[in-house]
């Protein structure tokens, strides 16, 4: 166990707001499911007693039938604003007089960083790189992920869960966000900062960063375990495997959306094309893991070689 | 003699004159001095103050609301708010706390412009002169760093936050797309920034995120079908980005106005946009009185999830 290795890493400035990310996003996600589950609690309550659900104020929070509904912006909300702001300008303060912003070495084109890292909210792409060739790490999928989370609203037909948190009444949002966002954006950005080393090799927390080390992995191409050497034979064949993700990714999504009687109501309601787009964006993101599994396990490089293109 | 003595005596008569003219009319003048002074007393009924501020302060329903609705600043605010959204728990405050980031990082933006040349000689050393030779140069550079990346955070949790109360649903699903375009303009300022110092970290991050546009489809010259089209390293995208086949003194250029101009400029429409809009579609999202599952026309798709705010 290297500890000094693991203080140099966790230690360097740059790491810090990655460091806090570790502590900040489990904090909120718990935060947010506390309120989550206390409104599916009261969800409950009103369902099964039809009386109090018309005389109910509907909210976790206190309320009394005197009180209004609204408080005036001076001072109730405008104070909260001015004592975030000093506690943020406070934590700035004490950051940047504890914590020096770096600065290595000039520019210098002919001696290359190793590793040489994106900055830190980058490294989720930089982490795809593994396992997808640069035009679709780089370019593709980061462009799916913007189109993507802009048509969330417009996919998601799910009348319930607007303005109060909830699990029950969304948990196929919640989950499938949950897993773009926690798990392959913000775990990619982790194991991207604190995982990767020299050459981008995996090293785990308390390894020592070797810059000598050297991985022999073997590894192949889907069309290598059937054995088909012709170009255009690797195309057809890539094509046909990829289209059988498409195929099962695409059935299991389906599965998935309609899991629950609950969730059928809510398919009910789309239109086509609002279920192509949700499928066509599960299956673009289910690639990843696919891809994470395929070549962690079974040393697996491309799905598809083509002479223009590789996935 | 004569004569001397009769003009003296005119003169010492007009000298008294007009000691006694000056005060009887320095009485008045003490007067008013003593109003003023009394007026000053109340700060807030003088004529400046009221220009100013137009509204009283007092603690009336109406004064509130007025002090808000007639402050250019808090004008974005409606008059009142739901009751249980000033508190932390629904909204984490992190949309508040990007747009204070934002405000920090151009004033201390806007200080270090006044030490910084782009320009492949100077802006090396101009770091170093920053953190060494400026009063409270590292302190400005520290600054702006972490407060770069603390927004990079709470944008993000904003993001996580809205999802989790369902709060881009009708009628807010524009305003989130406008929020989403401010996450990636927040990441690219942030990013745009890396290069600036020309140090080896920024230089090689710079090399590694702008080497990922060679091999854009169709446009990159190591992209899928790029050299089909005709794409070289000297006319791609990535050299539109860079200015150049590599990260020299144009693309410390290009790093600089798109940091300092081009994307606040940008950033700022959008920001203002969605501010306006957040305001525009009802107001902040909730708390809500929850929904039940029954109460919903599932056979209605165009039922509306809108509902009168709180």
């Amino acid at each position: 166990m290297d500890w000094h290795q693991l203080w140099v890493i966790l230690s360097t400035p740059d790491n810090i707001p990655i460091a806090s990310l570790l502590l900040l996003v489990p904090f909120y996600a718990w935060y947010g499911f506390r309120q989550a589950l206390a409104n599916d609690r009261l969800i409950e309550q009103l369902e099964a007693d039809p009386v109090l659900a018309k005389t109910h104020h509907r909210k976790t929070q206190p309320w009394q039938p005197h009180w209004p509904k609204e408080v005036h912006v001076w001072p109730y909300l405008l104070k909260v604003e001015f004592l975030a702001a000093i506690i943020v300008t406070a934590i700035l303060f004490v950051w940047s007089i504890t914590l020096n912003a770096p600065l290595e070495e000039p520019s210098n084109p002919s001696l290359t960083m190793n590793p040489s890292k994106a900055p830190w909210y980058f490294l989720g792409l930089q982490e795809m790189l593994v396992y997808f060739d640069p035009w679709m790490a780089g370019v593709v999928l980061p462009t799916l992920i913007i189109v993507g989370l802009m048509a969330i609203p417009y996919m998601d037909v799910n009348p319930l869960g607007n303005g109060y948190y909830t699990y029950k009444q969304r948990k196929f949002a919640i989950w499938a966000f949950c897993i773009g966002f926690i798990g392959l954006w913000v775990l990619m950005v982790i194991i991207g900062t604190f995982i990767r080393g020299p050459g981008w090799m995996w090293f785990w927390p308390g390894m020592t960063w070797d810059h000598n080390r050297l991985i022999f992995e073997v590894n192949r191409d889907l069309h290598d375990l059937v054995g088909i050497t012709s170009i255009w034979g690797k195309a057809v064949f890539g094509a046909l495997a990829v289209g059988l993700y498409f195929v099962l990714a695409g059935w299991a999504v389906h599965k998935i959306i309609t899991l629950t009687e609950f969730s059928r109501k809510v398919y009910e309601r789309m239109t086509l094309l609002q279920y192509l787009a949700l499928q066509f964006f599960l299956v673009f993101m289910l690639l990843l893991p696919v891809k994470i599994v395929l070549r962690l396990l079974f040393r697996i490089k491309y799905l598809w070689v083509t002479p223009w293109f590789n996935i | 003699m004569a004569e001397e003595g009769k003009q003296e005596q005119p003169e010492q008569k007009t000298a008294t004159g007009l000691l006694e003219r000056v005060k009887e009319e320095i009485e008045p003048l003490k007067e008013k001095f003593q109003q003023d002074l009394k007026g000053l007393k109340q700060p807030e009924k003088t004529q400046l103050y009221r220009s100013m501020f137009r509204v009283k302060h007092d603690e009336t329903p109406r004064s509130r609301s007025l002090g808000v609705i007639s402050n250019v600043f808090l004008h974005l605010h409606p008059a009142r708010v739901n009751r249980d959204a000033v508190r932390y728990s629904y909204t984490w405050g992190m949309g508040g706390i990007s747009f204070y980031l934002f405000i920090v990082l151009t004033f201390t933006g806007i200080l270090l412009m006044f030490y910084y040349h782009p320009t492949k000689a100077d802006a090396f050393r101009d770091i170093l002169y920053l953190e060494h030779d400026v009063p409270f140069g590292k302190l400005l550079r520290n600054m702006h760093r972490w407060a770069a990346h603390l927004m990079i955070i709470t944008v993000w949790l904003h993001m996580f936050r809205v999802f989790l109360t369902g709060s881009y649903k009708k009628p807010r699903e524009f305003n989130w797309c406008v929020g989403v375009i401010l996450l990636v303009l927040t990441m690219l300022l942030s990013f745009t920034g890396y290069l600036l110092p020309d140090d080896q970290l920024g230089f090689w991050a710079v090399t590694v995120g702008t080497n990922m546009a060679r091999a854009t489809p169709l446009l990159g010259h190591e992209g899928p079908l790029g050299p089909q089209l005709g794409m070289t390293p000297f006319n791609d995208v990535r050299f539109a980005l860079l200015g150049g086949s590599i990260v020299e003194s144009n693309a410390l250029l290009r790093a600089y106005i798109w940091h300092c101009i081009a994307i606040p400029v940008i950033a700022t429409t959008f920001m203002i946009v969605h501010f306006w809009r957040v305001r525009k579609d009802g107001g902040i999202s909730g708390p809500a009185p929850v929904m039940l599952e029954k109460e919903v026309r599932w056979d209605r798709l165009d039922e509306s999830t809108v509902r009168g705010r709180g």
